[in-house]
């Protein structure tokens, strides 16, 4: 038995090696794998260092700014206090951020649920189901602050802009994971219910969420700590409400170090605690699969 | 009679679930001031005036130069910074890792310079940043470097735990040293995973570059900035237009290299 044990250890070791990438050029002879992986991480430092090279660094003195960054930022973390905004305030300016990522965050999966049953490969028609995940592609491959900029336009800046750009990237980040939660259905769920004459709705109310609703959930608080990122963002360069607005009048017109240490401490704390949280979610998820 | 109790129960949950659910609701709605009519009027207004208005024309063909410079300026500012962080990342993932670590601490001190790092909004960095660095391509290259460090080193971390704890222990039980370990089991065995956190942190990166350059006024974000409160739609709307072929073209690109390597 012991034996045993270790040549099979032996054996996941060998077989590691056959196929482990070669990037230290030992002379093993070259498959697939570590071929792709040498060429592009030879391509990522020969990008890297051209970059480095032509950047138009602008007669920037780069030590002085160091120290000047090193120097603002000890004046961040070691003396933050409270100036134009009280310590209440920004709690409140803070609630409203998460508000903001609620909402979006709401909306978001409203629409995914949705348009995430449609694009489960056991719930859908093929055709559908491609037609979707490409519209999905495409909303992602606009970045957020753009979508918000494309519905102030019509909406004007402020909370509703925000919300309803922020939105877009939540549908498509929900809908990818509801879909695969779904896609974990078994099959034969499905058959014996819809050969019991259980139609669609039926399935899917009956069988499908109920037996993925923990997943959803899950990804659900991920995308919420995600949207609250990006709510502090959106309040900063589209001017929806929050403490990203603050941070940004702090940051960039009063140029007070003070107040955005004090702001980024209190940032901090709530996407900490919302990290933990999501963290946990997420071994939850792990254990169950 | 315990069946029956098992439905009530599970109904009263879900009964629970949905209240909380509009408690919290109507509670964000008030507190952000959110129209609720006006926010799905706009939609609607959106996209008419996005059909009527939101498209490239010949005039602004004109600028394509200028915007094709700024946007090869971000791509390979993205590109650096990701490549850059990545290789600090290995260092303090090594150190963090359960599997690899040297000692406790330096292990509990890598995942708080990994919490703190990915935590601290972008925002942040990016106004500190340009205080010293002012309006120069660094201030936006560093932003995204410190943030993608964070991330990547706690993806790493994932990875390294995930991945390698068998062959570390196979490895360990024949008398390897510390550095063969790490180069012999560790690194080969996770790094096709670390490889596809890398592109989707380029992939990221590329549209946060955007976020940063609009905050910090360089790269492509600036081009937008500008044209957008200058109301030239047309010009905006190439942008926009050319970040989507970006990204677009660089996922199929990471697929491929995912579909290669894993």
């Amino acid at each position: 038995m012991e034996t045993e044990e270790t040549i099979n250890n032996w054996g996941q070791l060998c077989s590691d090696e056959m196929i482990s990438p070669d990037i230290f050029g030992s002379g093993r002879p070259l498959n697939r794998e570590s071929f792709t992986i040498r060429i592009f991480l030879m391509t990522l430092s020969l990008l890297t260092l051209y970059a480095l090279f032509t950047m138009d660094y602008q007669g920037v003195d780069i030590a002085k700014a160091t120290m000047d960054t090193l120097h603002n930022f000890k004046i961040i973390f070691m003396e933050p206090s409270t100036q134009r905004l009280g310590l209440w305030d920004a709690f409140y300016e803070v609630l409203i951020t998460l508000g903001l990522a609620f909402l979006t965050t709401l909306f978001g999966g409203v629409i995914a649920l949705f348009l995430g049953l449609l694009s489960a490969q056991n719930l859908a028609p093929r055709r559908i189901t491609c037609c979707i995940k490409s519209f999905v592609a495409f909303i992602r491959a606009i970045p957020t602050i753009l979508w918000v900029l494309i519905f102030a336009v019509a909406a004007g800046l402020g909370s509703a802009a925000a919300v309803i750009g922020m939105t877009f990237h939540s549908i498509s980040y929900l809908t990818k994971a509801y879909s695969e939660s779904f896609e974990e259905l078994d099959r034969n769920v499905i058959e014996a219910l819809s050969a019991s004459g259980a139609n669609w709705w039926q399935i899917v109310f009956q069988a499908v969420i109920p037996s993925s609703a923990a997943y959803l959930l899950s990804w659900t608080f991920m995308r919420f700590e995600i949207n609250f990122a990006n709510a502090i963002a959106m309040g900063a360069a589209a001017g929806a409400a929050g403490i990203g607005f603050d941070l940004f009048m702090a940051g960039g017109y009063y140029f007070d170090l003070k107040e955005v240490g004090l702001i980024t401490y209190i940032v901090l704390a709530f996407a900490i605690v919302l990290e933990m949280i999501a963290t946990h979610m997420k071994s939850n998820i792990h254990q169950k699969a | 009679m315990q069946q029956a109790d098992i439905f009530v129960k599970r109904r009263n949950d879900r009964w629970i679930f949905f209240a909380v659910l509009a408690v919290l609701t109507v509670g964000s709605v008030i507190i952000t001031r959110y129209d609720v009519l006006k926010g799905f009027t706009s939609i609607v207004k959106a996209f008419v005036w996005g059909i009527s208005n939101f498209y490239p024309d010949i005039e602004s063909m004109a600028k394509l130069p200028d915007i094709l410079l700024k946007l090869r300026e971000t791509v390979l500012m993205s590109i650096a910074s990701t490549t850059i962080a990545a290789v600090f990342a290995i260092l303090l993932s090594l150190a963090g890792s359960r599997t690899t670590r040297m000692s406790r601490f330096f292990s509990v001190m890598a995942r708080g310079i990994a919490s703190l790092f990915r935590n601290i909004p972008l925002v942040a960095w990016a106004m500190v940043l340009m205080l010293a660095f002012s309006q120069s391509p660094l201030t936006g290259y560093l932003a995204l470097f410190f943030g993608s460090l964070g991330f990547l080193t706690r993806s790493f971390i994932e990875t390294i735990d995930e991945v390698s704890h068998d062959a570390v222990e196979a490895l360990e039980a024949t008398g390897a040293g510390y550095f063969h370990v790490i180069f012999q089991a560790v690194l080969p065995s996770s790094l096709p995973q670390m490889i596809s956190w890398l592109l989707f942190m380029i992939d990221t990166n590329i549209r946060d570059a955007t976020l940063v350059g609009f905050l910090t006024g360089t790269g492509i974000g600036f081009s937008f900035d500008l044209y957008y409160k200058s109301m030239n739609f047309h010009a905006a709307s190439l942008v926009v237009m050319l970040i989507v072929i970006t990204i677009i073209i660089i996922e199929t690109a990471s697929n491929m290299i995912r579909r290669n390597i894993m």
